[in-house]
């Protein structure tokens, strides 16, 4: 079970990693964790508390906490897109923080209106699915990094390699072909 | 086990106060801090409102309130706050809420 501890926790974690600070409005960040712990209980996985899932995993691997978006809109705005974690000036209370607009390409925000999961809370299971209403729809590809060799499955190479910390122009895609 | 979850098509709650000068609907995501934040400040403003919230909504709700958003020039992020059925504003964005409500 998931507790609202271990989400903090988790947080508290990933920020000291990447030089980030959590929200420094007690009540403005309790209620972000308790909405990650919510999705984590309804969808499995702790889903952006800010933004539209479609419930499953592979069409929102963008935007589960902590999302793609989050280091190009620290970087520009100070914080991300739900505010959970900010630069030091805004922890700080120098700079105010104000709504992010949202960086998530808007196709890819259209399919969680489109693609719903019937039972949200599926039990994990080790298998990856993909499942679509038409085969059009999956999106995903094969990317290694060519600096570590790290191999991911999603739409999009990361921003940063989460091994070696490579930019996303070190990522390219793998094809698996076999000759005949 | 699995739960299974019943969908609403899409459940308006309405929020009553003193201030019913403006319409005022406001489409939300059930937990978003953000979200959270606007209804406060319309409940402590006593601004009457009514809200959606979309992630409780099933597949046709949800695709009501896309069309709704887009036709009206907004994008999809909450809170999407649509004032007298024509002013749409995204994001808790306090000074353009007060100035449109006249508050």
């Amino acid at each position: 079970m998931i507790t609202l501890g271990k989400v903090r926790q988790r947080a508290e974690s990933d920020a000291k990693t990447h030089g980030y600070y959590l929200n420094p409005d007690p009540n403005f960040l309790g209620d972000l964790l308790e909405g990650l712990k919510r999705n984590e209980e309804r969808y499995g996985y702790p889903s952006c508390p800010c933004r539209l899932a479609s419930g499953k995993f592979e069409f929102d691997r963008d935007i589960t906490c902590p999302c793609d978006y989050r280091d190009p809109d620290v970087e520009e705005y100070g914080a991300c897109y739900c505010s959970l974690y900010v630069k030091k000036e805004l922890y700080e209370g120098k700079t105010p923080i104000l709504p992010v607009p949202e960086r998530r390409p808007s196709e890819k925000q259209a399919r969680a209106y489109r693609i719903l999961a019937e039972t949200p809370a599926e039990e994990p299971s080790g298998a990856a699915v993909v499942v679509a209403q038409e085969l059009s729809e999956i999106t995903l590809r094969l990317w290694y990094c060519k600096q570590c060799g790290y191999v991911c499955f999603r739409e999009e190479p990361p921003y940063v390699c989460p091994i070696c910390k490579a930019k996303r122009e070190m990522f390219a895609e793998l094809k698996i072909r076999t000759d005949a | 086990m699995r739960r299974s979850v019943r969908w609403e098509r899409m459940k308006i709650a309405k929020v009553p106060g003193k201030n019913n000068k403006h319409k005022v609907l406001m489409y939300a995501i059930s937990t978003c801090a953000w979200c959270k934040l606007t209804k406060k400040f319309l409940k402590d403003n006593n601004i009457e409102y009514e809200y959606v919230d979309v992630d409780l909504s099933n597949i046709e709700g949800r695709e009501k309130i896309r069309r709704e958003i887009l036709k009206r020039g907004g994008s999809l992020s909450y809170p999407a706050i649509i004032i007298d059925d024509k002013i749409l504003i995204n994001g808790f964005r306090k000074d353009e809420i007060k100035e449109t409500l006249e508050i």
